[in-house]
C-alpha cells in the first residue's frame, strides 16, 4: 500500500510540474509583448526595453520558467492586472464560494441520479429505462449557461419563487451579517448560529446548484446503471436471488456496493469539471465565486488571473484524482496490484 | 465475465447481419431519434439559404425599425437587438458549430490516432514519453485548457477552433493506445514481425483496422462535447464576432435583453441543446450497438 501510495503521489507531482510548465507556455504564447503592453502605447524603445528587464522577460527562458516555478510553489502567482491584488488570495477569497456551489450540485446529482440509475437498472429497455437514458442524455447535453438563464427567467422572473441573483439578500447584512470564519458563508452561518443568513444562502443557491448539478447528475445516472448492470450477472448476486432476497435489495444494497467505486471516481473527475462550469453560470446569477471571478478575468484579459484560476482549478483536480486513486486502493486490494 | 442479461445480449451474432441490425435499431429506439434528428440538423445546415427566411440577416444586416418584436408569423423565433430575424439566424448557425465540432475532432484524430498507435504499438520509452505527456494534458478539464488557450490568442472561431484540438486530441491518444496495445501483444502480430513484414504494414493492416469501431463510437460521442465547448466558449465571447450566427454567441448578446425579449436567447440555446441531445443520443446509440461491452469511463 505504501509502495502503491509513494507511486501515485510522484506521478501526481509529475503532473503537477506539467501543469505548471504548460500554464507557462500559455502565457508565453500570448501573441505580442508582454513588455510593450505593461510599458502603455505610448513607450519609447527605451522604455519598453526597461520593462523587459524589470519584468525578467529579457533572461532565457529556461530562467524564466524556474522562476514561474519558484513563484507558484511559494505562494507568488503575480498580480492582476484587472483588481491590483495578488492573484492567490483573489482565488482565497473566491474559492469557498464555488467549492460550496459545486459540492452543492454534486450533493443534488447524486441524489437524484443514483436512484434513477437503479431504477433504469432493475427494468432494463423498459419504458422507465429509456426514459431515464434520455433524461440523462439530456442532461450531459445541456448547455448550462443557457440553462441558467431560462431557469432564472421562468423561476425567478416569472414565479417569484427563488431569488434571481446574489448569495443572499442583502437586506440582511444590517440585521444579521455574515461573520468570517472559515470563508465558507453556509458553514459560517451555521457556525454563529446566524439561521436567517444561512436559509437565504441556501434559497439563494437552489438555482444555480441544480443548473451546475445538470451534468454530474446524467452521467452519474448513466453511470449506475451500467456499473449495476454489470455486476448483476455475476454468481455472488444469482447467489442473493437464490437466496430469495428482494429484487430491490439486491440492486440496492449489494449491487450497488460494487458501483459505489466507480461512481466515487467519477464524481472526482466531475467536481474538476463542475468548478469549470460555475465559469458559465455565477457570473449569470452573480454568485461570487471563481467563475466570476474568472469571467471578469476573461472579460478585461487578465492573464495572470485567468493562469492562475486554470492552474488553481488543474491543482484541484489532480488533488481528487489523486484521493480518490488512493481511496479506491483502500478499499479494493486488487487495485494496488496493477 | 457474464454479461448483464439485457434484451440486447441476445446472441445476435447468430442472426444474418441485417436482422441482427434491425434486432439492435428496435432495442434501441434512442438511436434511431438521434440518427434522424442528426441527419436532419445537416440538411438544414446545408440547405440554409434554402430554409432560411431571411438569409441576409445572417450576415451584416439591422432593421431598426423591428428591433426585439415578439414571434409572429412574419417572425416566427421573433427579431434581435438589431432586427434580424432570430430563426434565419438559427438557421445559419447550424452550419457554425457542427463545423467547428468536425474540424475540431478531424484535427483531434490526426494528432492522436498516430501518436496512440505509436505508444502502443511500439511500447517502451516512446510509450511512456507519449502517455505522461497526455497524462499532463488530461489533467486539465478540457473546457479550462480551451478557455485558458481561447482567452490568450486572437479572439477568433480559428482560435477557438485551434483551442479546442489541443485540448480534445489527448483522449484518443489514450483510447487508441489501449486498442493497439491490445492488439500488438497478440501471438499473430508477432508472427507478422518474423515474417519480416515491415511495421508501417502491420499497423495499416491489423492495428488501425482493430481501432477504428472504438475510434467511431468515441467521435460520435464527442461532437455533442465539443459543440457545447464552442458555444460555451463563444458564450464567454471568445469565439465568433457579431455578425456571425453562433449559437452560443446569440445568447450571450441576447442576455442584455432578456427579461424583456426571451425568444433572443431561448432559440439558439434551444438549437445547442437539441443538436448536442441529437448527436449525443446516436453516439451513445452506436456504443451499444457496435461496441457493447464498453462500459462509461473506462
Amino acid at each position: 500500500m505504501t509502495v502503491y501510495v509513494a507511486r501515485r503521489v510522484a506521478l501526481a507531482a509529475v503532473v503537477v510540474a506539467g501543469v505548471i510548465i504548460a500554464t507557462f507556455v500559455i502565457a508565453r504564447v500570448v501573441p505580442g509583448d508582454p513588455a510593450a503592453t505593461w510599458a502603455g502605447p505610448h513607450a519609447s524603445a527605451a522604455q519598453v526595453a526597461a520593462a523587459r528587464r524589470f519584468l525578467g522577460l529579457d533572461r532565457p527562458p529556461a530562467v524564466q520558467l524556474l522562476d514561474y516555478f519558484g513563484g507558484v510553489l511559494s505562494g507568488n502567482w503575480g498580480l492582476s492586472v484587472h483588481t491590483h491584488q495578488p492573484v492567490l488570495s483573489d482565488i482565497g477569497t473566491a474559492a469557498p464560494a464555488s467549492l460550496e456551489l459545486v459540492t452543492a450540485a454534486l450533493v443534488i446529482a447524486l441524489v437524484v441520479a443514483v436512484p434513477l440509475g437503479l431504477v433504469s437498472a432493475r427494468w432494463p429497455g423498459g419504458a422507465a429505462d429509456q426514459a431515464i437514458r434520455a433524461g440523462s442524455i439530456l442532461g450531459v447535453s445541456m448547455p448550462i449557461f443557457w440553462m441558467a438563464l431560462i431557469l432564472q427567467l421562468v423561476f425567478s422572473q416569472h414565479l417569484h419563487w427563488l431569488p434571481a441573483a446574489g448569495e443572499y439578500s442583502p437586506g440582511l447584512l444590517f440585521t444579521s451579517p455574515l461573520a468570517h470564519i472559515t470563508g465558507f458563508s453556509l458553514i459560517d452561518a451555521a457556525l454563529t448560529g446566524n439561521w436567517p443568513m444561512f436559509g437565504s444562502i441556501l434559497v439563494h443557491l437552489v438555482l444555480p446548484a441544480v443548473v451546475v448539478a445538470a451534468y454530474p447528475a446524467g452521467l452519474i445516472a448513466r453511470m449506475v446503471r451500467a456499473q449495476v448492470l454489470d455486476t448483476v450477472g455475476e454468481t455472488h448476486i444469482q447467489m442473493l436471488r437464490a437466496l430469495g432476497f428482494r429484487e430491490r435489495a439486491v440492486l440496492g444494497r449489494f449491487a450497488m456496493k460494487l458501483a459505489w467505486n466507480p461512481v466515487a471516481a467519477a464524481v472526482a473527475l466531475v467536481f474538476g469539471y463542475s468548478l469549470v462550469n460555475t465559469f458559465l453560470v455565477e457570473a449569470i446569477f452573480d454568485w461570487p465565486g471563481l467563475g466570476s471571478y474568472a469571467a471578469a478575468s476573461v472579460a478585461t484579459l487578465d492573464t495572470p488571473a485567468i493562469l492562475g484560476v486554470t492552474l488553481f482549478i488543474a491543482l484541484v483536480y489532480v488533488a481528487a484524482n489523486l484521493v480518490v486513486d488512493i481511496l479506491q486502493a483502500a478499499l479494493d486490494p486488487r487495485i494496488r496490484l496493477r | 465475465m457474464i454479461e448483464a442479461p439485457t434484451p440486447a445480449d441476445i446472441p445476435a451474432a447468430a442472426l444474418p447481419r441485417g436482422q441482427a441490425l434491425r434486432r439492435g435499431l428496435r432495442a434501441n429506439p434512442l438511436l434511431v431519434v438521434g440518427a434522424l434528428a442528426a441527419l436532419l440538423i445537416v440538411v438544414i445546415a446545408v440547405a440554409a439559404p434554402l430554409l432560411a427566411p431571411f438569409p441576409a440577416d445572417a450576415g451584416t444586416a439591422t432593421h431598426p425599425f423591428a428591433v426585439l418584436r415578439p414571434p409572429s408569423a412574419a417572425h416566427w423565433f421573433g427579431t434581435d437587438q438589431v432586427g434580424r430575424d432570430v430563426l434565419s439566424r438559427v438557421i445559419y448557425g447550424a452550419r457554425i458549430s457542427p463545423l467547428v465540432a468536425v474540424i475540431v475532432l478531424a484535427i483531434a484524430c490526426l494528432i492522436g490516432v498516430p501518436l496512440g498507435v505509436a505508444a502502443g504499438y511500439f511500447g517502451g520509452w516512446v510509450d511512456e514519453v507519449i502517455m505522461r505527456v497526455t497524462d499532463i494534458f488530461l489533467a486539465f478539464p478540457s473546457l479550462l485548457l480551451a478557455l485558458a488557450l481561447a482567452a490568450v490568442l486572437p479572439t477568433s472561431l480559428t482560435s477557438l477552433t485551434i483551442a479546442i484540438s489541443v485540448t480534445w486530441w489527448p483522449w484518443y491518444t489514450r483510447l487508441i493506445r489501449g486498442q493497439a496495445a491490445s492488439v500488438a501483444g497478440r501471438p499473430y502480430i508477432d508472427s507478422c514481425r518474423a515474417l519480416g513484414i515491415p511495421h508501417w504494414r502491420i499497423i495499416v493492416r491489423h492495428i488501425l483496422p482493430n481501432s477504428v469501431t472504438p475510434l467511431i463510437v468515441q467521435v460520435s460521442l464527442d461532437v455533442g462535447g465539443v459543440i457545447l465547448t464552442a458555444s460555451a466558449l463563444s458564450f464567454l465571447g471568445l469565439g465568433a464576432q457579431d455578425p456571425t450566427p453562433d449559437w452560443g454567441l446569440m445568447v450571450a448578446e441576447g442576455q442584455n435583453y432578456f427579461t424583456t425579449a426571451w425568444w433572443v436567447v431561448t432559440f439558439p440555446g434551444l438549437a445547442i441543446m437539441v443538436t448536442a441531445f441529437a448527436f449525443n443520443l446516436l453516439g451513445d446509440g452506436l456504443r451499444d450497438l457496435l461496441d457493447p461491452r464498453r462500459t462509461l469511463l473506462s
